[in-house]
């Protein structure tokens, strides 16, 4: 029905996009970020409502019901989800978007009216169909459903030109004639590219890629609102497309990498494709028991989480370990590498889920300085993030990549599975050093065991 | 619209866009991230047009499809990145600040 004359819709899609805007600036500071996201899903609300009041629409029923559909499924994952598996829920999410932004461009296609339009269809519907087969694939790669190395074949440089070449031509046969077996041809060579951009991604930089991933959709949404004339659409797809743009080069740099290196690294075999083979080097491995007194009369202990302290689900462990230490006199905090865990910002997700006070938690810069004067520095499941590789040995895939230099504290002890080098495939002179111990096992295991030494003391 | 007024809102957007995350910490990385994912959600709006002015069934399915989508990636997206949030804020202050976080053990 059309309550809302085309003013008060403007001016109503006008107050979304703002709401929008606020929430990408309120989600900039931990004090507003919740608020943003807030205001954020009050404009999304505002603008269904108002598409709703302003549109000749039919089949409102089920346009209902799908949206009751969309959301029973959507919002229990969202609630029950493990907080590791956040980066794959993300990605999921974003093909999703990106697909259904494909879908609305197939649709419009008969109501197209000249190649201008043609052009913004053929634009969102091979962006989209990317978006799609992309994060598709990036879950599949972080739920361990395939393998998280980078996949490379001979020929996969070939094959990506012949399958840029063709995207052209039948996007070119799409805005110059509009025939509707062009736009399929394109939907399906578009999920062609997606899968073919982020087989050659692996290990710690698949984070990385679904942020461009996130960026691709906004910008496959702005291009849909250009083919319906809407321009919330046009605003919140480019905000998207913009923001995510700066987002994906901001977690590149915190890594240490440039998103061309990411994205076609493993072509030149410049990429995180390191080894998976343990070394057979001589390392000083010990008890539980030992580095429990190594641990209890100390007097500045530093923990390093990492992304095997997470999957081993052992952030509450370590938070008790925390606090057996602390009854001891001991001074305990947690130094944070920015890419812990999978993503940006991920590690300390799961340390506030396991209720580790914010203060404990040291920041890189601050955390450096500190280790100078720490006595232990208890690693556990990390390993790229503290690899003094990527400051000595420049051929490294890591090299230049900040790290956490543990390698100054007194002692250091990793709680490690086995030898085998961290996502990034190299091994870490660290773990060879004379002051360094090793525990091995599952970090959760290892931890329980700390603990409950540290207590019989 | 006119195709001049439609340029010139997209390049202020990408100004905008630029600007409103050029500042932020690797710290909410993550949440910003999903919080973005969950603002291109709003391709919800261009589902529900296509089907309300879908003529035949199979157009019908199509976008309702779509609709499905574009509401798991909208609803998904904002939920998940307010249960992140969650969790950053109850410890900044006193527990004395937490129950009304997460309720019914939500943790």
């Amino acid at each position: 029905m059309i309550l809302l004359d085309p003013t008060w819709t403007a001016v109503l899609y006008l107050v979304s996009a703002v709401c929008f805007i606020l929430a990408l600036k309120g989600l900039s500071s931990p004090k507003t970020a919740r608020r943003g996201t807030l205001i954020g899903s009050a404009g999304a609300f505002l603008a269904v409502v108002t598409v709703f009041l302003s549109s000749k629409l039919d089949n409102i029923p089920w346009i209902l019901a799908a949206i009751a559909v969309g959301s029973a499924i959507a919002a229990p994952v969202a609630r029950r989800v493990q907080m590791t598996q956040m980066p794959q829920l993300v990605a999921m999410f974003n093909g999703v978007g990106g697909g259904a932004a494909a879908l609305v461009a197939l649709l419009e296609l008969p109501h197209a009216g000249d190649a201008w339009v043609r052009l913004a269809i053929a634009f969102t519907l091979f962006i989209g169909a990317v978006s799609f087969a992309g994060s598709m694939l990036t879950f599949a790669k972080l739920q361990e459903l395939m393998t998280t190395r980078p996949v490379v074949f001979p020929g996969l440089a070939v094959l990506t030109v012949l399958v840029a070449t063709a995207a052209l031509a039948a996007g070119a046969v799409l805005v110059v004639a509009g025939p509707a077996w062009a736009a399929i041809a394109l939907a399906v060579i578009g999920l062609a590219s997606g899968i073919l951009l982020v087989l050659p991604v692996g290990g710690a930089d698949v984070p990385i890629v679904i942020s461009l991933l996130n960026a691709f959709t906004g910008l496959a949404v702005a291009a849909s609102g250009l083919v319906l004339g809407n321009v919330l659409l046009v605003v919140a797809g480019t905000l998207v497309g913009a923001s995510g743009t700066i987002l994906t080069r901001a977690m590149a740099a915190a890594m240490g990498r440039s998103v061309q290196g990411i994205l076609f690294g493993a072509f030149r075999g410049g990429s995180t494709a390191g080894s998976t083979v343990a070394s057979d080097r001589p390392v000083r491995s010990s008890s539980a028991a030992d580095i429990a007194v190594l641990l209890g009369y100390a007097q500045k202990v530093v923990l390093v989480p990492g992304y095997g302290l997470a999957v081993a689900q052992g952030q509450h462990t370590i938070a008790e370990l925390q606090a057996a230490l602390e009854e001891r006199g001991i001074e305990v905090s947690y130094a944070i590498h920015p890419v812990a865990g999978r993503m940006p910002g991920h590690m300390n997700v799961l340390l506030a889920e396991a209720d580790v006070p914010y203060e404990s938690l040291v920041e890189m810069d601050r955390a450096n300085p500190g280790f100078r004067t720490t006595d232990v520095a208890l690693v556990v499941g990390a390993n790229d993030v503290v690899n003094p590789a990527a400051k000595t040995t420049p051929g490294s895939p890591i090299h230049g990549m900040p790290i956490l230099e543990v390698g100054d504290a007194k002692q250091v002890v990793f709680l490690k599975r086995s030898m085998r080098p961290g996502f990034a495939g190299i091994e870490n002179e660290l773990l060879f050093d004379p002051k360094t111990t090793l525990l091995f096992g599952d970090a959760k295991a290892s931890l329980t065991e700390l603990l409950a030494a540290v207590k019989a003391l | 619209m006119d195709g001049v007024a439609l340029l010139t809102i997209t390049v202020l957007a990408v100004f905008v866009g630029f600007e409103v995350v050029s500042k932020v910490t690797s710290t909410l990385h993550t949440p910003l991230m999903s919080g973005a994912n969950a603002i291109h959600g709003i391709i919800l709006i261009g589902a529900i047009i296509v089907a309300g002015q879908a003529e035949d069934t199979a157009t019908l399915v199509v976008a309702l499809i779509a609709v499905v989508l574009a509401t798991a990636n909208l609803v998904g997206g904002f939920v998940v990145t307010d249960r992140m949030l969650e969790m950053f804020r109850g410890r900044r202050k006193a527990p004395a600040d937490a129950p009304g976080v997460g309720e019914a053990g939500e943790r």
